[in-house]
């Protein structure tokens, strides 16, 4: 699953991403406009998209081995 | 189509399909075919986590607090990413122990402490079942909602006997659909494959059916996202609940809940169940550590459209926690209603399934057992009495926590909203993540650490979530919410300390997270561990180590008769025989001694069965002597430790060590080839300087001795002594002209000139010399002028040697020789061609090399004596003085005459 240290590395690096992208000061600046709909679903529902995007080809892709 | 009747027949129908399914996997699983092991079945299952609570919950805590719901699938998101990591350590220790719960696992690390799996057995029973009565309570209400609408739902419920109760039939099938498919093997630590796949199962059923309301909602009831979205942008009181202004404590609240639901996912018993205990294989984790956060990603992306749709449509006095099923009820439809039902159903049921599998477990592995192990009566059972006794404790447990679950429903279900149920037991749950997590990762952690660290932590959750909401469902006087007990202002629930202004989660979090971890760390510092509890930390924190204790580590006495006679009775003859059959090819003798691996697989399968703090009571009970050397193990762990850091660093040196040994070679390599090439050279230079010297001398002694040579032939002598003597001195001159160019010593004179000129006057000064060999010499230059920068001498020495080569080697009946000149880009090229057999490809290169003679095909070296030959130095030399001017000199196909070229190529000189 990790087998290169270099796989590890780089899954940590994500789960850092994602830990600061779903956290308060991103999610502060995605908080607005102040009158109307919020942009914060709609960008938290992208960051989360994202985020399970590149775990899906940290995880699964060709340089990975597929055990 | 609504009538009692229908939804009765396809809820119970919906259950009975659950219980085709699981007794199909369990059926598979006996045949060898397993259903679940596979990565998508295996995060299909990890959905249990998204319960009733989430299938109608959601839409209503959107509704109140905005995108704060997300944050309850955000933090699990984060969980998963870090499965690679954590979850796959906490597999690995579970299947090395046979952990069967989580109550197992904190015990199993702490010393196989049967006290704290005991207290976290009870925690978890204190702090679940309101979850569990929550999913009967989703089962009620929303059947209750489906039959009466449009009439309010709470109107008749309260009336209703509890046999009218569906939900509460609902139970009943669940505990026997338990009984069945959960308490089938005594070995917990074992996968239920038949409840596994019905878990599967019903997590699509749910996603199905919320995306089915989803699209309804948003294409049906409304024209897509941008005709919802105008709308609510439109009222700006819905605009404002899709910000953070919408979520309780705010930033605060924010990662509050973030890390809530991050630690309870990893904490909460049915979540354990499906990741740990249940998983098959750990390459699983990989797959399911994207695939589930997607799951949750499909699950969600219609909370907010239904939200926004129902406030718009039913308004602010409806129950937002029915919107799922009020919005297609209020268009009249008949079977979308119905599916939501089942959905919102299925939910709820595979919660209940694998809650009260993971709690029966723990209450007859951690809080029965223990007990009755003490009263000493049980040992004296007959053969295989207690593995029923066993199962029948686990079944009473399922009945009687279902039973709790319904009472708890029925009794004070009714005060809270769906959500607040759910996250208090969140928050009970996360008491248990100190205790897992800094155990697996710091050796230190002690069992009164730990066991402080939950106590205090649980106190806090109970006073700052568990008894407020006691006294605001009216059953204690609220008035100590507000002025604290007894006046004490400091102690207040929801602002202890006098930390005001958060939301009661985060507070609560907050305050009993301190005092846990406080507690765990502080103690665990100040106390020391017994062996055994050292040995266990070592196990579960060195747990990926490969090749940890392969060696069986026993060295207790026992006989084998006394083993398979305790095993017989707690695991039955057919567990027993199992483990005695691969122990022993040989005859049974029960008087000899059991080996310490056999002592070793006896404990782990009472583990799989009772615990392992029974099972370490039980062993204990025949095994003689320390039944673990423990000193052994942990000495053992800790050279493995450093030896594998030894071995890694050593392994790090040698492969420096063989790379610069390697480069050593090669050199090597490099100077013996050079040795050996200046040798040759040395012999070439030799011979060919003894070849002409030594006609010199035999013509020089003819002159001398024979005085009576006629004069024609006297003058014939001295005409071939002056000529070898002619053809030594150039030799000299072209080996001085190489040394020169190899060490780099060649005086070059580069000046510009005109490539054109130098070839003409070249071609001018062999033109004679072609003439008397009969060759015919063509020469095609195409620019009028091409100024190039070279030494004007050896640039002429080079094209003289050019053309001169190409004359012997043309054909021997009519020689050809052809000089052209064209410009290529920025550089000119001279070719000379001969229409000569040419040079084979493999030749090439060759030619240049130093003293190098071409073969003439079908030509012996006598024949070739009356052809001018050379000295074999011309071609290098020419490609050195070349090379000097920045230019390149090679041998390819003669385009026009068919035998050899010679390309001659120099850069333009730059306009001056």
């Amino acid at each position: 699953m990790l087998n290169t240290p270099r796989r590890g590395e780089r899954l940590l690096a994500l789960i850092v991403l994602a830990a600061v992208l779903f956290s308060p000061p991103l999610v502060l600046v995605f908080d607005r406009p102040a009158t109307g709909p919020s942009w914060l679903p709609l960008y938290l529902f992208a960051a989360w998209g994202l985020v399970i995007a590149l775990a899906a080809w940290l995880l699964e892709g060709p340089s990975g081995p597929r055990e | 189509m609504r009538s009692d009747a229908v939804v009765l027949t396809v809820a119970f129908g919906y259950l009975a399909l659950l219980f085709v399914i699981a007794a199909w996997g369990d059926r598979r699983a006996e045949q060898g075919r397993s259903l679940i092991g596979s990565p998508t079945v295996y995060a299909l299952s990890i959905a249990v986590y998204c319960t009733a609570w989430t299938f109608y919950g959601s839409v209503g805590r959107a509704t109140q607090f905005g995108p704060s719901f997300l944050l309850i699938y955000l933090g699990p998101t984060l969980a998963m990413l870090l499965a690679p990591f954590l979850i796959r350590k906490m597999v690995r220790i579970a299947s090395a122990q046979r952990i069967t719960s989580i109550a197992d696992f904190i015990s199993a690390r702490y010393g196989k402490s049967s006290s704290l799996g005991a207290l976290v057995a009870l925690i978890a029973l204190i702090g679940i079942t309101p979850y569990i009565a929550l999913q009967l309570k989703a089962i009620t209400v929303s059947h209750a909602v489906l039959v009466n609408y449009p009439e309010a739902a709470e109107l008749r419920l309260a009336d209703e006997p509890f046999w009218a109760d569906k939900s509460f039939w609902v139970a009943l099938v669940l505990a026997v659909f338990i009984i069945l498919f959960g308490t089938r093997h005594l070995d917990a630590s074992e996968r239920h494959e038949g409840m596994v796949a019905a878990i599967a199962f019903e997590s699509l059923v749910k996603l199905a059916a919320f995306l089915s309301v989803g699209v309804f909602t948003l294409f049906v009831l409304f024209a897509g996202p941008g005709d919802l979205f105008g709308r609510v942008a439109a009222s700006p009181e819905l605009a404002g609940r899709l910000g953070l202004d919408a979520v309780p404590g705010g930033a605060t609240g924010w990662v509050g809940m973030l890390v809530l639901a991050f630690l309870a996912f990893l904490a909460l018993p049915r979540q354990f169940q499906v990741l740990v205990v249940e998983n098959v294989d750990e390459r699983h984790l990989a797959r399911a550590s994207w695939l589930f956060p997607l799951y949750l990603v499909a699950i969600n992306l219609f909370v907010i459209p239904i939200a926004m749709a129902g406030l718009l449509l039913a308004g602010d006095a409806a129950d937002p926690d029915s919107f799922v099923l009020t919005l297609p009820l209020s268009a009249d439809l008949e079977g979308l209603p119905l599916l939501v039902f089942i959905g919102g159903l299925s939910a709820a049921t595979s919660m209940v399934i694998v809650e009260t599998i993971a709690l029966s477990t723990m209450v007859s592995n951690q809080l029965v057992m223990p007990l009755l192990l003490r009263t000493r009566r049980l040992h004296r059972g007959g053969r295989g009495e207690l593995a029923g006794w066993l199962l029948g404790i686990r079944r009473v447990a399922i009945v009687l926590i279902l039973l709790l679950g319904y009472l708890y429903h029925a009794l004070i279900g009714d005060a809270y909203s769906l959500v607040t149920i759910g996250l208090v037991s969140f928050a009970a749950a996360c008491q248990f993540a100190p205790a897992m997590l800094i155990g697996m990762y710091w050796r230190g952690a002690t069992r009164n650490g730990a066991a402080l660290g939950l106590i205090a932590g649980t106190l806090v959750w109970a006073w700052t979530l568990l008894i407020p909401g006691f006294a605001q469902s009216g059953w204690l006087d609220a008035g100590f919410l507000e002025q604290g007990p007894w006046g004490l202002a400091w102690l207040r629930p929801y602002a202890l300390f006098g930390l005001e202004g958060w939301d009661i989660y985060t507070h609560a979090l907050l305050w009993s997270l301190t005092a846990n971890v406080g507690l765990l760390v502080g103690v665990s510092l100040f106390s020391r561990q017994s062996p055994l509890e050292q040995t266990q930390a070592a196990l579960f924190t060195e747990a990926m180590h490969p090749h940890l204790l392969q060696t069986s580590l026993w060295h207790g006495q026992t006989s084998r008769g006394e083993l398979r006679a305790l095993l017989d009775r707690y695991l039955g003859a057919a567990a027993t025989a199992r483990i005695f059959a691969d122990q022993d090819g040989e005859a049974p003798g029960d008087e000899r001694p059991a080996a310490p691996a056999l002592i070793a697989r006896a404990e782990q399968a009472l583990s799989g069965a009772l615990g392992n703090a029974s099972a370490r009571v039980l062993i204990n009970s025949v095994v003689r002597g320390e039944a673990l050397d423990l000193e052994s193990i942990l000495s053992i762990l800790d050279t493995t430790s450093e030896t594998l850091e030894v071995n890694r660093r050593l392994e790090q040196q040698s492969q420096e060590l063989a790379r610069t040994s390697e480069e050593l070679r090669a050199a090597n390599e490099r100077l013996r080839e050079l040795d050996r090439l200046k040798d040759e050279f040395v012999a070439m230079v030799s011979h060919e300087l003894r070849t002409p010297l030594t006609s010199i001398r035999a013509f020089a002694e003819i002159l001398r001795d024979s005085q009576a040579l006629p004069e024609e032939k006297r003058a014939h002598f001295l005409e071939v002594v002056v000529k070898e003597s002619q053809r030594l001195s150039r030799l000299i001159e072209e080996i001085l002209d190489l040394a020169r160019l190899e060490s780099g010593r060649l005086t070059l004179d580069p000046q510009r000139l005109d490539l054109v000129a130098l070839a003409r006057h070249s071609v001018d000064a062999v033109h004679h010399m072609q003439e008397d060999r009969g060759v015919a010499l063509e020469v095609a230059i195409a620019p009028q002028a091409a100024p190039v920068v070279g030494d004007p001498d050896r640039l002429e020495q080079v094209i003289i040697n050019l053309l001169d080569n190409a004359g012997k080697f043309a054909d021997e009946g009519e020689p050809r020789v052809r000089l052209s000149l064209v410009r290529h880009k920025d550089h000119y090229r001279l070719a000379v061609e001969d229409n000569g057999p040419g040079i084979a490809a493999e030749e090439r290169e060759r030619v240049f090399e130093k003293f190098h003679q071409i073969q003439r095909p079908g030509e012996s070296p006598e024949k070739r004596r009356g052809r001018p030959s050379g000295s074999g130095l011309g071609l290098p030399i020419s490609r050195g003085i070349v090379a000097h001017l920045g230019g390149r000199l090679w041998v390819e196909e003669a385009p026009h005459l068919g035998g050899a070229c010679l390309v001659m190529e120099l850069p333009e000189a730059p306009a001056s």
